[in-house]
This record gives structure tokens, C-alpha cells and sequence, in this order.
């Protein structure tokens, strides 16, 4: 007998939980809907206080809220979520009446691609994809490669071993970017350098953008093989890689914003030689302003070396001493600008 | 028939039930010492539930839970500890999408094909764990857990370009190719709430068919026995070694399926943000549920409501974090309730057979003067 009630309770129960998801009907935000202009941005792995990616598009919406007067709102995803989490992410901040609604990484390619149908009138932001295509949607990407082969002119000039270290956070194509447009650049300044490869994690394990105790070890690795100038692209992982180089008196090179201005790494800033800078931060504040003057951007927006959407940073004094370095890396700008020299993509 | 056994009832309700007060309660206290209102954010969850948006999440949620809870659950009812759900339903995932993008079958000879290939590849992944525990005597837990990270290199290199990926045009994303449409399950969809994945349902069946060969067929006592102690099952005929690795691919092709209900009924490829995770979570799931089939359920929807509710804390100036707290209290609270609960119902037991005893002590004195 209580067998059979067991059994009663799970169909009742499932069928209970189904019918109520039908009738009632009612989906949340339905009710909401300020009159206010807001826009928001949804994150990537990390959320805020990544010190990197994150952060950087967050800068953009905190900017965007100081200079034009609007409400910004974010959202952080949660570890292993699906596709259908970031949908309804999306859904609720486009419903909310939030415009643009920015996804911030590629991960949120197929949710975009289900909501912005159902939302024309509001626009759709995504970051480093292009992948999804519609009237509303803004697709932002960066020629990482090109700043990344800056870095690579920068680390061959710099060296003294004539070995230099990258440090790459999880291999996707995405970071296999920088590692291309890196040894292009080292090659082409000096065959003669060798260039030291590591990824941290592979996916789906994205500790490689998040623990600052695996890009250390790396580092320690390439230092010990002899590199003298360490590149990362590893987010907050390659803190770690900072101190290490800068711990044993060699280069380190930051990535995504300027990392010898950063709070966090001040104590090793001086071993900073230089960073690449990834404009995460006004590609969304760009986006918001043209929402907000009435002329929203659909399509591919590109930022490259001539739109100084990447590039490389000189806040180092030490740097700016380098008179023979920096010649090398405005000749390369220049050609690369000109389409001279082409950067690979990919490895 | 057997007499309702209420004593049991309440006792096997009392351990999950001190559990979550204890956990809420604590919660309440992390919530109070960081300065926050205690109560609200429960509120603010329990009202961001009453959407039907939500709902559906939830139970499509639940659903792939349930599946990694029952994995778990077949293990422990063997006293095996399966760690290794999470790895063998990345993988069985990943396989089936890549078969499922291979070929083009009628619709559901298409479906069944990629579940099979999930539950295969989810029982060869645990079989080898099995295989080294009954060959060489390897601890479960230990071997499970190094293929978990084995399964991360090997999903990570066979999604390589070079080999099966797909990287589409404009997307640094990696997938598998996307399946064609006659390998979709059939959603129910609800209008503006979104779609319940069928998957899901078959999920919950298969919580019908767990308890039925658990609990009414030989070979589940068998399994049960084997799990209970492995020498007594042993001298009265049953082949542990042969159980352990049945068990094992049992628990394995359960496995395999947890990756099912997103992979046929919405993102119909594999790729790099293929949700993750729902392994351990499985673990917890299937302790709070007691490894008992309905257990299992609720805890299912429970897990599943901490997550989706939570998502709308940020919006009232809470971390969602606070849920993930709640689970990890809720972890603990069940281990040492349940231990509570039984240390508990055994002095019951105890006093009452005691009772009984002195009874029929009583009696036969009474008699005997007499």
C-alpha cells in the first residue's frame, strides 16, 4: 500500500508543478518597466572583480552612467549554467526595459540569437563574436592579434636570453589569438628568440582565467627555462604570472587593460613593462551613447590598432626609455595599420 | 501486506527536514553577521519562483539533476561512490552530439541513437573505474575522480579543430556541429514561460523504473545485499565482483543521460559552454534525497529552485551567492542530521524492544506466582 501512495505522490507532484507552470502564466518582469533609460550588461565567467575582462565592461557602463545620465544594471552568471539560464537572463533585462542589454563574451551567442528576435526594438550588444547576426544586434570584436603582435615586437627587443614566455588562460581560439599575433611579432622582430608556450587549464574548466596560483607556477616554469619577458592572457590567473616575473627580476606584460595602473598589482608595477590594452570598456560605454542618441550600431563593429580599440600601454617610465623598443613597435603600428604586415589568427 | 510503518516514516522525514531548518537557519545567521536583513532574500526567492518563466527552468533544472542523482544514488545503494558522474556525462554528451551531427536517421531512431551512444560512452567511462576496482582492487572514489579530469582533457582535445570541432564562422566558440532537427526532442512549450524539455519527463520516469528494479526485481536485491555487506551476499551466492562492476555501468549509462535534456532539447550541440557541474551536484542531491526515488525528486526541485530563484537576488542589491551558501550548509546539516536521526531512532528502538522484554518478564513472573 505504501508503495502505491509513493508512486501517487511523484506523479501528482510532477504533474501539480507542470500544471501550475501553465496556468498561471504570468512571467517574471512582466509588470516592471521604468520609464527611466537603463542599459545593462550581463557577464561572462568571472563577474565583476575579474580585475580584467569583466571589470573593463564594466567601466563602460559605470562611465556611460556618469556622462549620459542613465541606470545601469548587471547581472553575474552562475558556475556550469546553460544556455537556457543566460536566455533568461537576457529576457528579463530586455523585458526590465534595459537598452542595449550587453552580453559580455561569446558565451552568449545562442542565448542572443533566441531573445533579440523577440525584443526588435531593443538592441543587443554581444562581445568577441560575430557569429550571430540580426537588424539588433551589435556585434563588438577586437584584432587581439594585433596588439599581441605589438607585444611580441616589445618581448623580442626586450630580452636579453632571447627567450620569452606566453601565458595563456584556457586554450580557446579566442586566447589562441593572442598566442598567434604574440610569436608572429616576436619572430618577425628576431627568428632567433625563442618563444615559450603554456595554457593553463583547457576547457570546460575556466580555472585558467581565475586562479593566480596556476599562471605563478607557469610563470615560475618559463623562468626558470631561461624567458626574461612573460606575456599573459589569463585575466586574473595572470596576476600570478606578474608577480612571479616581476618576483624574479624579469619583464611581465599585462593584457586586456593597463595593468601598471591597477590597484591590485601596484607592488610589481615596475617590473610591468607594458600591457595590451583591449577596449572592452568604450566598445559598451560606444554602444550605449549611440542607443542613447537614437542611432543604435547593428552589425560588426571592429576594434582594431587604428581605432585604438587594442594596442599597447607606456604608463612604465621604463619603458618610454626605450627609445629602439618603442621605434620597433610604431614602425610595426604603422605597417600593420597600413596592411603591410598581416597577423595571423590563429596559431 | 505490509503494516504501515509510521515510526519510519516520520524518522526517514525528520533527517532532511532538521537538515533544511538548520540550513536556513545558518544561512539566516552568515546573512545577520554580514550586517543584512535575514529573512528577505527567502522571500524575495520564493516570490521569483511564483513565475512561470522560472518554473520552467526549475523543473527543466530538476530534471537533469534528477538523472545525475539517480547515477549517484545506483552507486551508493552499492556503497559505491561514484564521484565520477560529472566527468561521464561531459563526455557522453560530447559523444552523442558528435554522432547526432554525424548522421541523419528518422526522428526518433535519430534520438535513440544519441541516447544510446550517451549511455554507452557514460558506462565505459565508469566501467573503467569498475573494472580497476574489481580487477586490482583500486578505491572507486579515487580512480572516478582522476577520470573526471582525464574526461576534461580528452572532451578538450577531441573539440579541437584539428579533430572533430566545429568553430563557426565569427564565433570563438567550439561545438560539435549541431544535430539535425529530426534528432530534437519534443519540447511542450508554454507560451511566453518558455519550453519543458520531454527529456525531462523521461528523467522522472526513469525514477519509476530505479525504484522498480531496485525494490522488486532479484537483481536489485542483489545489488542492495552486495551494498549492505559484501561477504554475507558473497556466502550466500551472489557475485560481488560481478555486482560491483554492474553497478558501475549501471551507474555510468544513468549517467550519460544526465547531459541529455540540454543537449536534445536546447542547445543540440556540444560546446565550450556546455553547462557543467551537475555531477557533484548529484551528490548532494542524492544524500539529501536518501538515494529513495521521491527523496531524490524533491531534493531535485529544491537544488534546482536554489539556483533559479536566486538569480533575481542581484537585482534587490543581494548576492545570489547566498544560495550557494545554503547548499553547501545543506550538505553538511544532512550528514550530521541523518546521523542524529538514526543515532536516534535506534535508543527507539532500543527502549522499545526493552520495553517489550521487560513486558514478557513481568508476565511470566506474574505466572509463575500464580
Amino acid at each position: 500500500m505504501r508503495r502505491v501512495t509513493r508512486l501517487a505522490t511523484v506523479a501528482i507532484a510532477s504533474t501539480a508543478l507542470a500544471l501550475s507552470a501553465t496556468a498561471c502564466g504570468k512571467t517574471s518582469d512582466s509588470g516592471s518597466g521604468s520609464k527611466e533609460a537603463s542599459a545593462a550588461i550581463a557577464y561572462d565567467i568571472g563577474g565583476r572583480g575579474d580585475q580584467s575582462f569583466n571589470d573593463a565592461a564594466y567601466a563602460g557602463l559605470v562611465k556611460a552612467e556618469k556622462e549620459l545620465d542613465i541606470k545601469g544594471n548587471d547581472q553575474e552568471p552562475s558556475e556550469g549554467e546553460s544556455d537556457a539560464d543566460k536566455v533568461q537572463r537576457l529576457t528579463e533585462l530586455a523585458r526590465s526595459g534595459n537598452n542595449p542589454v550587453i552580453g559580455v563574451g561569446f558565451a552568449y551567442a545562442p542565448a542572443i540569437k533566441k531573445v533579440a528576435p523577440k525584443f526588435p526594438k531593443t538592441t543587443f550588444g554581444i562581445i568577441d563574436d560575430t557569429s550571430v547576426t540580426g537588424k539588433n544586434i551589435a556585434n563588438m570584436v577586437f584584432n587581439e592579434e594585433q596588439g599581441s603582435y605589438l607585444a611580441g615586437v616589445a618581448a623580442a627587443k626586450a630580452t636579453k636570453t632571447n627567450k620569452v614566455g606566453f601565458i595563456g588562460g584556457v586554450e580557446v581560439p579566442l586566447i589562441k589569438k593572442f598566442e598567434a599575433g604574440y610569436a608572429q611579432g616576436v619572430k618577425d622582430t628576431n627568428p632567433k628568440v625563442q618563444v615559450l608556450k603554456q595554457y593553463l587549464t583547457q576547457p570546460p574548466n575556466f580555472d585558467g582565467f581565475a586562479k593566480p596560483d596556476l599562471g605563478k607556477a607557469a610563470a615560475q616554469g618559463q623562468l626558470d627555462k631561461g624567458a626574461d619577458v612573460i606575456y599573459h592572457a589569463a585575466g586574473l590567473a595572470g596576476s600570478g604570472s606578474i608577480e612571479a616575473a616581476a618576483l624574479d627580476g624579469k619583464w611581465a606584460i599585462g593584457v586586456d587593460s593597463d595593468q601598471y595602473n591597477q590597484e591590485g598589482l601596484a607592488k610589481y608595477k615596475a617590473k610591468i613593462l607594458t600591457s595590451v590594452t583591449k577596449d572592452v570598456s568604450d566598445a559598451v560605454f560606444n554602444l550605449i551613447k549611440s542607443v542613447k542618441d537614437g542611432k543604435p550600431q547593428s552589425g560588426e563593429v571592429r576594434y582594431g590598432l587604428d581605432k585604438d580599440g587594442v594596442g599597447l600601454s607606456d604608463s612604465n617610465p621604463e619603458y618610454k626609455k626605450m627609445t629602439d623598443l618603442i621605434a620597433a613597435v610604431d614602425k610595426a603600428k604603422a605597417e600593420i595599420i597600413s596592411g603591410k604586415i598581416k597577423v595571423q589568427t590563429a596559431p | 501486506m505490509k503494516k504501515f510503518d509510521k515510526d519510519r516514516l516520520i524518522l526517514g522525514l525528520a533527517g532532511p527536514v532538521l537538515a533544511l531548518v538548520v540550513a536556513i537557519a545558518l544561512t539566516s545567521v552568515v546573512l545577520l553577521a554580514s550586517g543584512r536583513d535575514p529573512f528577505e532574500p527567502y522571500k524575495l526567492m520564493v516570490e521569483s519562483a511564483q513565475y512561470a518563466d522560472i518554473q520552467v527552468l526549475i523543473l527543466n533544472q530538476a530534471g537533469t539533476y534528477y538523472l545525475a542523482a539517480l547515477a549517484v544514488a545506483v552507486g551508493f545503494r552499492m556503497n559505491l561512490f561514484n564521484i565520477g558522474v560529472d566527468g561521464q556525462y561531459r563526455l557522453a554528451a560530447m559523444m552523442a552530439a558528435l554522432v547526432g551531427a554525424a548522421v541523419e536517421l528518422p526522428g526518433p531512431l535519430h534520438i535513440a541513437l544519441i541516447v544510446l551512444v550517451a549511455m554507452l560512452t557514460g558506462a565505459f567511462w565508469a566501467g573503467i573505474a569498475g573494472v580497476l576496482k574489481t580487477l586490482r582492487g583500486v578505491s572507486e572514489v579515487v580512480s572516478t575522480i582522476m577520470l573526471n579530469a582525464i574526461a576534461t582533457s580528452l572532451i578538450a582535445w577531441l573539440i579541437l579543430t584539428d579533430n572533430f570541432g566545429v568553430q563557426l564562422e565569427g564565433s570563438n566558440d567550439l561545438t560539435t556541429g549541431e544535430i539535425a532537427e529530426s534528432g530534437w526532442f519534443p519540447s511542450v512549450t508554454l507560451g511566453d514561460g518558455g519550453e519543458i524539455y520531454g527529456f525531462t519527463f523521461v528523467a522522472f520516469a526513469l525514477g519509476i523504473v530505479y525504484w522498480f528494479v531496485l525494490n522488486r526485481t532479484r537483481f536489485g536485491f542483489d545489488l542492495r545485499a552486495t551494498g549492505a555487506s559484501e561477504s554475507a551476499a558473497a556466502a550466500s551466492g551472489v557475485d560481488a565482483k560481478k555486482m560491483i562492476l554492474t553497478a558501475m555501468l549501471i551507474s555510468g549509462g544513468v549517467a550519460g543521460l544526465a547531459g541529455m535534456p540540454t543537449l536534445l532539447g536546447d542547445t543540440h550541440t556540444y560546446s565550450l559552454s556546455f553547462p557543467t557541474g551537475i555531477g557533484f551536484t548529484g551528490i548532494t542531491i542524492a544524500l539529501l534525497g536518501r538515494n529513495n526515488p521521491v527523496g531524490i525528486f524533491f531534493s531535485a526541485l529544491l537544488i534546482a529552485f536554489l539556483d533559479k530563484a536566486s538569480s533575481a537576488l542581484d537585482q534587490y542589491g543581494y548576492e545570489k551567492e547566498i544560495a550557494t551558501i545554503m547548499q553547501g550548509l545543506i550538505v553538511i546539516a544532512v550528514v550530521v542530521s541523518y546521523e542524529l536521526v538514526r543515532r536516534y531512532g535506534l535508543r527507539r528502538q532500543q527502549q522499545k524492544v526493552g520495553e517489550e522484554l521487560a513486558a514478557a518478564a513481568r508476565k511470566n513472573r506474574e505466572e509463575v506466582a500464580a
